[in-house]
């Protein structure tokens, strides 16, 4: 589930009077994520450090003077961009402490906005749809710029995008009630202007967001009728067919947001990652009519994913970097550090247990004047290097905190790493520290794939077993357990792990069965499912009680006699086959136990057919031998069936055995050994069809019972023969 | 036993009319109840929940509210007019007009002295009580937009009216408004749309409840004028409340069908108590009009016909006869008339008579379980339009067919019938002056007597021959009951005739010296059905408690099979059943049997037979059936029930022994329904 957190404040606004607007004129992103550029509509440039809560810097322009578009950061050249008046571009450095001797070229339109993008130049978006690189309009600044757009056309919002090595503008614009949006590409330079799909008459998108991936930019929109809209636009392909006429835009209906009476007025949409998308200035459906909300919505289930009352009036404005949400409200622009996980059906519905993947770090909370100033502050990550062995030493025998035994998980030895994180379990809570676990084994997985010598199988199975793992939050467990031989461990994720795809099932198949018996019988596995395996080998099958009379050999002998024509020849061959009683278990009794928790796993046949024609004919001969085995067990003992939820049943065997003829039966048929098995499979199957036929008849007879039921329909009137007795 | 021929009549499109409102008298514990038609029914819930009284409707009286004032019946209606019911006449006992246009409530106050109405036109009408009548006293302040709810505060000195928008409290002394409580209306509601309050209920400790149009259910501080509580419950009306008389419970009717409950209850200890929203009985498929809160139960009714009582867990013993759920969907009284002789079906609505013939198979026999081809189909004869406005009360079909007599408030009709070759009815004219206000009518089995009963339990009877009919003699019981008569019984020989009222008296008067024999012991449950058996001359009665009796009328004393089986009692099982026994018929080629049914059985009692041990199999048919004929004997017993015929209106055995069952599926009556409220399913 994505989560908002607990926010904090920026900086303060200075709104205007009606609060109409924020007075913010836009954010821009800085040296790197945790630094921005604040514009205000006046006259004012603030750097703030937005972990620190701190401003590092600020730039105003002369008393008359007015910025028109959010300044901009070229991390190429390390300097600010900013328009003022429309026409006056202004470039100045950190250091520069005055802007009016800062650098300023007049160009001969009026400029939009500059954009500008990480690893890229920064663009100008004239008002009148023109695009220049930055570079080439200062050296000719008074250069003709021609017009693009139609004379009542104006630009409504515009984002720069890097697509790979190519960076796009995208622009959209409003002319008498249609919308358009511009796609201009740099270098070479094409320009592919799209029709918006009208919403109902006099609505018009309240906020766009884009978002490049997969060689596609999405698009979002908002109308006020809160549908929230994405169109996709290929970047490949693009230019072909230059300035032809808007192509008209296609669109899809991503969430419909409840808007509680009337229209949204100030709203925003931003599309946080592929499946989540912010918004602010929707009403919570279930919290009152207010509009002061911020939501986390996920895209693909529908369902709302965290939720925020923001204070105070909401201007519809909402910019985010790296994890964390800017947001004015009311007379301060607050940040509110997010997390959005991958989702998925089961988290979105609330089912999967609470497990966040490895990207999701715990944030970092904001330091707090009390901690900072009364004790309680946390080591810091530096320190934490820093610290000597012998001190840690003494600092784990009291307790270490979980930033610190992550920490610790990285580089130290096995059992050091063993004891701490034993001793970290048997302190937390269970519910909490879920992530927790989950970064533990994903940092231990990860550093014993890149270090051959180090492999904590207990501690790994330690946290296998709190059952707060699964499969897709350490993928490479299973497969780094098989390569270290660590079957036990292999047991484990195969018993808990709810998620483990048909290829690792198969793989781990594969490699159970190919352990020597020898190797076999000197793991340790799980009590529970040996015992139970053994008390299988161990009974004498002919002791087994027979269930509704049911005698499987004794279907084989008769079955020949009614439904094969064929006569003499088969009925001999019926008498061949070994009886069953004689059967042995064709692997060792740890290797059979491994081979079960295969079985046992849930999985998918069309997935799973693949994978299984890679066992080698040998390999395969003996899996149905055992398939083989256990399903004699089980049909001899038809109450091994009900041994409890941890026990095969006999549909896994038969599924089990279906699939593997399916994937290697022409192998099978070639293999003179496997012909007495296949026969004894056939004769199975035959006594089946048998059995399937006369339920067949019985259904027929079954049916007239019922019709005969039916068919006493009365109507309004009839006369009745009763008998009383 | 033996076989029977059955005819199983389905054609009798008896459809009940919706429940409109209720009222329930916690000190007579008689609940009273209006349908749409303007019918009003009195149940006796002390005597098993006995529909003992019926007052018939009549066009046009659209009855909105009922009260009761002591043991006095008020009801008011659309046409405007406060009605005062005669309970011993069976009929409106004076009419008085409010002139306020249509009456949508009515309510008195807890003395007893004053009625409140609520009118069209905005006003609240206060109307005094007096010992014969009722009188205008005065109006309260005029109100914009109709008073649609009315509650009197238990002191009597505030009066509550749930009206469009708003409730308004009325100071009862000065008559002037103290405070106006403004309604929400539902969330995203057009603001066209009013809200209505349709109910409102007044606590002794200045708490309103109101329910309205929007689905709430909301608590108002009365004395302060502010909102307490409001619970949602409902997606569409709240249409009914209705409060226990310790005012800890109270239960809401929704037109979802449902009927929640609120109780007073303190949720964490020590915490003041507060109205917390607890159980949501389901038992109606419509809207729920009337509701009322008795000591023990919950009852509702609606536009799905049927009256349910649902017992509150809390207040009965568990798995217990009182602690099963009550659904009173037929009448407890005959509205099917059997001409044995004649073959012919009169069945009773309340605005026309239907005469049928009954069909014919071809006369082989067939085997049990069989359906014999019908040569002829079943017809109808005539359809008898009522004349007048009131509503038909009761009616007759003499035995041979050739009479039709019914009867309304205002007079009694009677046709001479002739269906034989050529269908013809006349009307008999110049009846007898006496034959004016009748509750039940009986003919004599050959036909030569009409019996009425009138006021005081008194009968009337009347001779007929073919061309007149002459008053012969009025019929008086010893005992001054005023109660009515609402079971008549003439025996086959033309001795005897037996009456029974809802005093729980029987009368059983010798017709040959026209003077009453004598008076059957009073049993405590009133008497459901009555019959006098052929033979024997003994007289059967089945009660509201389900108790049979069989009376001697020779010796005047109960027989030995009855005391025999009073001796042993009844089984359990027959006890427990919920619908009392409406018709007793006897079987003329065996004297030993007597056959009687209600709703959801028939059985034949074969006197010569032993009665059922307690721990005896009661419904025993399939048992028996099971058994080979040599070992039936030892299993039988006296009761043969047979349950293959569900929702009986009557069962009656035909001179040719074969058997009448008129089966009215509840399926057909709930098919004929309005659509309910839509409500979303899911997957819809």
């Amino acid at each position: 589930m994505a989560a908002l957190y607990e926010g904090y404040t920026l900086c303060g606004l200075v709104p205007s009077q009606n609060l109409a607007n924020s007075g913010i004129r836009g954010i821009e992103e800085e040296r790197d994520s945790d630094h921005v550029l604040v514009t205000d509509s006046g006259r004012s440039v603030t750097l703030h450090k937005v972990s620190d809560q701190r401003a590092l810097g600020s730039w105003t322009v002369k008393q008359g003077q007015t910025l028109t578009c959010p300044a901009v950061y070229n991390p190429q050249t390390k300097e600010y961009v900013a328009v003022c008046d429309n026409k006056v571009i202004r470039i100045w450095k950190e250091h520069d402490v005055v802007l009016d001797k800062a650098f300023k070229a007049t160009v001969s339109a009026d400029v939009s906005r500059v954009l500008c993008v990480h690893g890229a130049e920064p663009v100008v978006l004239f008002q009148r749809g023109a695009v220049r690189l930055l570079d080439s309009l200062l050296s000719a600044p008074q250069q003709p710029i021609e017009e693009v757009l139609h004379q009542d056309e104006v630009i409504r919002w515009s984002i720069s995008v890097m697509a790979e090595t190519q960076q796009f503008v995208m622009f959209t614009t409003e002319q008498k009630g249609d919308h358009f949006l511009y796609l201009q590409r740099l270098n070479p330079n094409t320009l592919q202007s799209y029709r918006l799909e009208k919403e109902e008459p006099g609505l018009s998108p309240l906020s766009f967001s884009a978002s490049y991936r997969d060689k596609h930019i999405r698009l979002l929109y908002l109308y006020p009728n809160g549908c929230v809209y994405q169109s996709v636009v290929s970047v490949q392909g693009l230019g072909a067919d230059e300035g032809a006429q808007a192509v008209p835009l296609p669109r899809k209906l991503l969430l419909t947001l409840p808007v509680g009476e009337g229209r949204l007025e100030t709203a925003s949409a931003l599309l946080l990652d592929e499946a989540h998308v912010a918004v602010v200035g929707v009403p919570h459906p279930s919290a009152g009519a207010g509009n002061d909300f911020l939501c986390i919505w996920n895209t693909n289930f529908q369902t709302l994913q965290a939720g925020k009352e923001m204070g105070g009036k909401i201007y519809g404005q909402l910019w985010t970097y790296s994890n964390k949400l800017l947001i004015p409200h009311a007379k301060t622009l607050s940040v509110i550090p997010y997390e959005c996980p991958k989702s998925s059906l089961a988290s979105a519905l609330g089912k999967l247990r609470q497990i966040q993947t490895e990207e999701s770090k715990p944030l970092l909370m904001v330091p707090s004047w009390n901690n900072i100033l009364h004790g309680e502050a946390q080591p810091s990550k530096a320190m934490e290097t820093r610290r000597t062995k012998t001190s840690r030493k003494t600092l784990s025998t009291s307790t270490l905190s979980a930033e610190q035994v992550l920490e610790l998980v990285k580089t130290a030895p096995a059992e050091e790493v063993q004891t701490e994180v034993e001793g970290l379990l048997s302190r937390l809570d269970m519910q909490i520290t879920q992530p927790l676990i989950a970064q533990l084994a994903s940092t231990l997985v990860s550093r014993s794939l890149a270090d051959a010598a180090f492999y904590s199988s207990s501690t790994l199975a330690q946290l296998v077993h709190t059952q707060c793992l699964c499969h897709s939050v350490c993928p490479d467990l299973v497969l780094l357990a098989l390569e270290r031989k660590d079957y036990f461990l292999c047991q484990l994720c195969l018993q808990f792990f709810p998620d483990i795809p048909e290829v690792v099932t198969c793989a781990c198949l594969k490699a159970f069965i190919s352990i020597p018996d020898v190797d076999a019988e000197k793991v340790t596995l799980d009590p529970d499912s040996v015992v139970f395996m053994e008390t299988i080998m161990s009974r004498d099958s002919g002791q087994g009680g027979l269930q509704n009379g049911f005698s499987p050999t004794f279907m084989e002998g008769d079955h020949s006699d009614t439904l094969s024509g064929g006569g003499a020849q088969s009925r001999e061959d019926e008498k061949t086959p070994t009886p069953p009683a004689e059967l042995t278990c064709p692997v060792g009794l740890n290797k059979a136990v491994l081979l079960n928790e295969v079985l046992k796993r849930a999985c998918n046949d069309n997935f799973l057919l693949p994978h299984l024609k890679d066992l080698s004919s040998q390999h395969v001969f003996l899996f149905l031998q055992y398939l083989h085995f256990l399903y004699q067990k089980y049909s001899q003992e038809p109450s091994r069936q009900t041994h409890g939820v941890k026990s095969l049943n006999l549909n896994q065997i038969m599924d089990w055995v279906c699939l593997v003829l399916d994937a290697h039966f022409t192998v099978l048929v070639m293999t003179p050994k496997a012909k007495s098995l296949l026969h004894n499979l056939y004769s199975f199957v035959k006594s089946q069809v048998r059995l399937v036929s006369e339920l067949g008849k019985i259904e027929g007879s079954l049916q007239q019972l019922n019709k005969m039921k039916s068919n006493k329909d009365i109507g309004q009137y009839s006369i009745e023969v009763i008998e009383l007795f | 036993m033996g076989e029977f021929k059955v005819h199983r009549v389905r054609f009798f499109d008896y459809m009940p009319s919706a429940i409109r409102t209720m009222a329930f008298n916690s000190r007579s514990e008689r609940l009273a109840l209006a349908r749409a038609d303007g019918a009003v029914e009195l149940f006796n819930f002390a005597d098993n929940y006995f529909q003992d009284k019926v007052i018939p409707g009549r066009e046009g009286r659209d009855t909105e509210a009922l009260c009761w004032v002591g043991r006095r019946l008020f009801s008011a209606g659309l046409n405007g007019e406060i009605t005062e019911y005669d309970l011993e006449k069976l009929r409106p006992r004076y009419t008085v007009a409010a002139f306020g246009g249509a009456i949508w409530t009515m309510s008195s106050n807890s003395q007893g002295s004053l009625l409140a109405v609520g009118c069209e036109d905005g006003t609240v009408k206060i109307f005094e009580v007096l010992e014969e009548t009722i009188r205008h006293q005065r109006n309260l302040a005029r109100q914009k937009g109709r008073i649609v709810s009315l509650s009197w505060h238990p002191s009597g000195t505030l009066i509550a009216a749930g009206m469009m928008d708003m409730i308004q409290i009325f100071d009862a002394e000065t008559g002037q408004a103290t405070h106006r409580l403004l309604v929400e209306k539902r969330l995203r509601a057009s603001k066209s749309v009013e809200v209505v309050v349709w109910s409102v209920v007044f606590l002794s400790d200045h708490t309103i409840v109101s329910g309205d149009s929007a689905g709430k259910v909301q608590m108002w501080d009365g004395s302060t004028g502010t909102l307490i509580r409001t619970y949602l419950v409902s997606k569409w009306d709240v249409l009914a409340l209705a409060v226990s008389q310790d005012e800890r419970s109270l239960v809401a009717g929704t037109s979802e069908g449902t009927v929640i409950q609120f109780q007073f209850l303190s949720t964490v200890d020590q915490q003041p108590e507060e109205w917390i929203r607890t159980r949501t009985f389901k038992n109606h498929s419509h809207d729920v009009r009337a509701l009322a809160h008795t000591e023990t139960a919950v009852v509702s009714g609606g536009m799905d016909v049927q009256l349910v009582v649902r017992p509150l867990l809390d207040k009965v013993e568990r798995n217990t006869q009182e602690a099963a759920l009550r659904k009173i969907a037929f009448p407890h009284r005959n509205l099917v008339c059997c001409a044995k002789k004649a073959g012919l079906l009169l069945f009773q609505f309340p605005e026309h008579l239907e005469v049928w013939r009954l069909g014919e198979s071809d006369g082989h026999a067939g085997r049990p379980g069989d359906r014999l081809p019908v040569k002829r189909k079943p017809e109808k004869l005539i359809e008898l339009k009522r004349k007048g406005e009131d509503h038909i009360c009761c009616s007759a079909l003499s035995p041979c067919g050739g009479w039709i007599a019914y009867s309304t408030v205002s007079g009694v009709r009677l046709y001479r019938f002739q269906h034989n070759n050529n269908i013809r009815i006349s009307k008999v004219s110049r009846l007898p002056k006496v034959l004016c206000s009748v509750q039940q009518l009986c003919f004599s089995s050959d036909s030569s007597k009409l019996f009425a009963s009138t006021s005081h339990s008194s009968l009337i009877v009347v001779g007929l021959n073919q061309s007149e009919c002459k008053y012969l003699n009025t019929l008086k019981p010893k005992s001054d009951s005023r109660q009515p008569v609402h079971l008549l019984a003439a025996s086959d020989d033309g001795r005897w005739l037996a009456a029974a009222n809802t005093d729980c008296e029987i009368h059983v008067y010798n017709l040959e010296k026209m003077k009453i024999h004598c008076s059957v012991p009073i049993h405590s449950s009133c008497p459901t059905a009555i019959a006098i058996h052929p033979v024997t001359s003994s007289l059967v009665a089945v009660h509201a408690d389900q108790q049979i009796f069989e009376y001697s009328l020779e010796l005047k004393e109960y027989t030995e099979w009855s005391r025999k089986l009073q001796k042993q009692g009844l089984h359990s099982l027959w006890l427990e059943r919920d619908t009392p026994v409406t018709h007793i018929t006897f079987n003329p080629r065996n004297p030993a049997h007597i056959v009687l049914h209600d709703a959801f059985m028939f059985c034949i009692i074969d006197q010569s037979l032993p009665l059922p041990e307690a721990k005896a199999v009661l419904y025993n048919q399939m048992t028996l059936r099971s058994l080979p004929e040599s070992d039936r004997p030892r299993h039988s017993h006296a009761f043969k029930i047979c349950k293959s015929f569900q929702h009986l209106m009557c069962v009656s055995l035909l001179d040719d022994h074969s058997l009448v069952a008129v089966e009215r599926p509840l399926q057909d009556i709930m098919c004929q329904l309005p659509p309910p409220v839509r409500q979303k399913k899911f997957a819809t």
